[in-house]
């Protein structure tokens, strides 16, 4: 039982890795259009406009 | 009725003009402006790189940016960029595109929000995942002082969590309370806090059961739903309500000064200039023109205007300059008024309750009276308060409308987004519900079943006098005018000298004989039925072009439809008999009343409701938006005038008709899907509450039920896309 005080901090690490990118997606703006950043890679020109 | 009954006139939709006046005022010396476009036909990756080059391409344009997701682009340009020349440029590369507001404002907000809670509902998941890995081990048996650590770190994870994620739902408990109201977040909260309370209790005292677990899940499905509802709701404000005005109220003063309409004063002299809408009522002092009154009257015919003759504000002066003298301005005007029908009736339409407002005032207080009752009972069984308490709180987290929080918002998306594909925009929360009520379907005739702009039918003239029609035409903004020369072949003839002739029509020279283009009487042809212009050419008797209001694109097919399913379909038109009656037939429609006045047609519409029926009004004129606010559900396309799509509750964004057929399908289906989705949410409850209140709830079955109602829900929902 002792691993356990190595892997809940482990687990709670990594979910809060996985919390921070979720925050950092969402405040760079990554939810705005979903459908059209789906689509964008699919043409060739190099996509460097900024967002709106 | 006393003013205090009346409804904010500020509100009203046919005054909407009057603030996008003062954005614009606002907006100017900015050197750079910043515009949104609405693009309805869009779908593909060819579509975004499409719009884009084209836009870029427009000579001014800094930088053009296409959302697929909500249809729209939005552009950085220079001042001297207009709307109308990135619409056109769109267009001719093959894409429909509409003005949208520059004051983005509002979407922005509307944008925030939605991120807000998309924040807090991260997370509410991230919490509720972690926590529930801890739970699986003191559900599989972890005990003593392992199950009392596992407790100890759900509680450090699942306070600060609740603390964050939940208050939307605090928030609007607290607002409910202050007024006295029960509301679904009342419950929501109880349990919320209750669960949370009630296991750091246990926690502290070394108990087996802690439902930190279900008191997360419960915030994360809940906020789930409060998402889904927040989105369908910003996606079809930023869309519809801002779909800005086409004109913006100013007017010219006879010496030349531009003033907002809200400045002007009765006995003022204003000029008109040919092309641009009338801003105020008044009579003609100077000048003669034609004058198209379709969007007050519904005439697709323009009428004359000399000195003498009133106009009206919104109609539209085609050919020659008009001074005006102001009669009525602001608040006195026939749109002021019209407004003032559109507020009464739009009073009618807010009482509406919808299906979950109606579910929530049975849920919230039979929730709590369960949930005291558990208690009491209990408590006089055992007299054990921490016994009672813990299945108090038990009953109250399984009761908690999990499903009932999803069930509505789930399905309302789902048809949203499905009817948003096909080109149909929702505005109003209640409307995909009051749209599958409906029974009875009244169409408005210029600009809704037909185009509203008239083109080249047939003529009698031969090569030389259609060639010397197409170079007079070609001089004049009348829509005729426009419509015959677009529609002849012919190279135009060589003719010079050529002057309009204010309210009769085009003069010109060819080969030495004078050839006018104008109406009937002007150069003495027969007048008749049916839209025409007429050519004379020098002595020789006038030969007739005729023009016809061309249908919709899927006109006839959305009425012959609509009638195959057993709705009833009447015509209302301002427009003259001939013209309706011959549109009636070709649509195939047998109820119709022609040269009717826009207070008729909502008289009409109040007569149809009060006879029981449900109707669904379609228009897109200031004549009609009356009847649009009267009738229970209104649909309006995008070419419509501001003030007839600020208050229906559908807008159409593309020209064809055939989304509404579809639509009212759709509308069945999620009705039909809300009404089951409830019915799941029963059979959840009619399961669990006994278990509950019978003591025998543990947190895992919480867990699982709720877990389990909530995707059963959601996967229903999902059926409609």
């Amino acid at each position: 039982m002792e691993v356990l005080v190595l892997l809940i901090p482990v687990s709670l690490f990594l979910g809060g890795l996985g919390l921070g990118a979720f925050v950092w997606a969402l405040k760079s703006r990554q939810f705005e259009d979903p459908k059209g950043d789906a689509h964008r890679i699919l043409t060739d020109e190099f996509d460097d406009k900024p967002r709106g | 009725m006393t003013l205090a009954e009346h409804p904010s006139l500020q509100a009203c939709p046919a005054c909407a003009t009057a603030p996008a006046a003062e954005a614009l005022a606002g907006r100017g010396g900015a050197g750079e402006a910043r515009l949104d476009l609405s693009l309805p036909t869009i779908h593909c990756a060819a579509c975004i790189s499409g719009v884009e080059r084209a836009l870029l391409a427009v000579p001014g344009v800094a930088d053009a940016r296409v959302n697929l997701t909500q249809k729209r682009a939005r552009i950085r340009a220079d001042d001297s960029v207009t709307p109308e020349a990135l619409v056109e440029a769109l267009t001719a590369a093959g894409y429909e595109a509409h003005e949208l507001d520059p004051g983005a404002l509002a979407a922005t907000t509307g944008d925030a929000a939605s991120r807000d809670l998309l924040m807090r509902l991260g997370v509410a998941g991230f919490a509720m995942m972690n926590v529930m890995l801890l739970s699986v081990a003191v559900w599989s048996g972890a005990s003593d002082a392992t199950r009392d650590l596992f407790h100890w770190i759900s509680a450090a994870i699942a306070i600060p969590t609740i603390a964050f994620s939940a208050q939307p739902f605090f928030r609007n408990a607290l607002r409910a309370l202050g007024a006295a109201r029960l509301n679904m977040d009342v419950p929501i909260s109880l349990a919320i806090l209750l669960a949370a309370g009630m296991s750091i209790f246990e926690t502290a005292e070394g108990g087996s059961h802690a439902y930190f677990d279900a008191a997360l899940s419960l915030t994360f499905f809940l906020l789930g739903g409060r998402y889904l509802d927040q989105r369908t709701r910003t996606a079809a404000r930023s869309a519809a309500a801002e779909l800005s005005a086409l004109e913006v109220p100013r007017a010219t003063r006879i010496t030349g000064e531009t003033v907002p309409v809200a400045a002007l004063l009765p006995g003022d002299l204003l000029l008109v200039r040919p092309g641009a809408r009338v801003p105020v009522d008044g009579t003609v002092t100077e000048g003669t023109s034609e004058v198209d009154r379709a969007l007050l009257t519904g005439e697709s015919l323009p009428d004359r205007a000399g000195p003498g003759a009133e106009l009206h504000a919104g109609e539209i002066n085609l050919t020659g300059p008009l001074t005006l003298k102001v009669t009525y301005a602001g608040k006195d005007t026939t749109l002021a008024r019209l407004a003032d029908l559109v507020a009464m009736a739009e009073t009618a339409k807010s009482r509406y309750a919808s299906l979950a407002d109606r579910a929530a005032r049975i849920y919230a207080p039979a929730v709590h009276l369960l949930a005291f009752a558990a208690f009491a009972g209990w408590m006089w069984a055992t007299g054990d308060v921490r016994l009672a308490l813990n299945i108090a709180v038990a009953t109250l987290i399984i009761t908690c409308p999990c499903a009932l929080g999803l069930a509505v918002p789930a399905v309302s998306t789902a048809a949203s987004g499905r009817l948003f594909r096909q080109g149909l925009l929702i505005k109003h929360a209640t409307a995909l519900e009051r749209l599958a009520e409906v029974d009875t379907i009244v169409f408005d005739k210029t600009g809704t079943l037909t185009e509203g702009h008239p083109v080249l039918s047939g003529h009698d003239a031969d090569d030389e006098a259609a060639a010397v029609a197409r170079a007079l035409a070609a001089a004049s903004s009348h829509p005729l005018a426009m419509a015959l020369h677009a529609g002849l072949w012919a190279a135009p003839a060589a003719v010079s000298d050529i002057r309009e002739v204010p309210g009769h029509g085009i003069e010109g020279t060819w080969q030495g004989r004078t050839v006018r283009l104008g109406r009937a009487d002007w150069l003495g042809a027969p007048m008749g039925g049916g839209t025409a212009t007429w050519l004379a050419m020098g002595d020789a008797a006038p030969v007739a072009f005729h023009f016809v209001d061309t249908l919709r694109e899927g006109a006839s097919e959305t009425v012959a439809a609509l009638r195959d399913r057993g709705y009833a379909i009447h015509l209302l038109s301002g427009d003259t008999e001939d013209a309706v009656a011959s549109l009636a037939a070709a649509t195939g429609i047998e109820h119709w009343q022609a040269a009717i006045r826009p207070d008729e047609k909502a008289t009409f519409i109040e007569g149809l409701t009060a006879n029981g029926h449900r109707v669904l009004m379609v228009g897109d004129g200031l004549n009609d938006t009356a009847a649009l606010a009267s009738a229970h559900v209104s649909i309006s396309p995008a070419s419509a005038l501001d003030a007839a799509r600020t208050v229906s509750d559908m807008v159409l964004l593309g020209r064809a008709l055939t989304p509404i057929t579809d639509a009212i399908a759709t509308a069945k289906n999620a009705r039909r899907r809300i009404l089951e989705n409830f019915g799941i949410a029963a059979t959840y409850n009619a399961i669990s509450i006994p278990l509950a209140l019978a003591g025998l709830a543990t947190p895992l079955a919480a867990a699982l039920a709720m877990s389990t109602s909530s995707i059963l829900v959601t996967l229903n929902a999902l059926r409609l896309r």
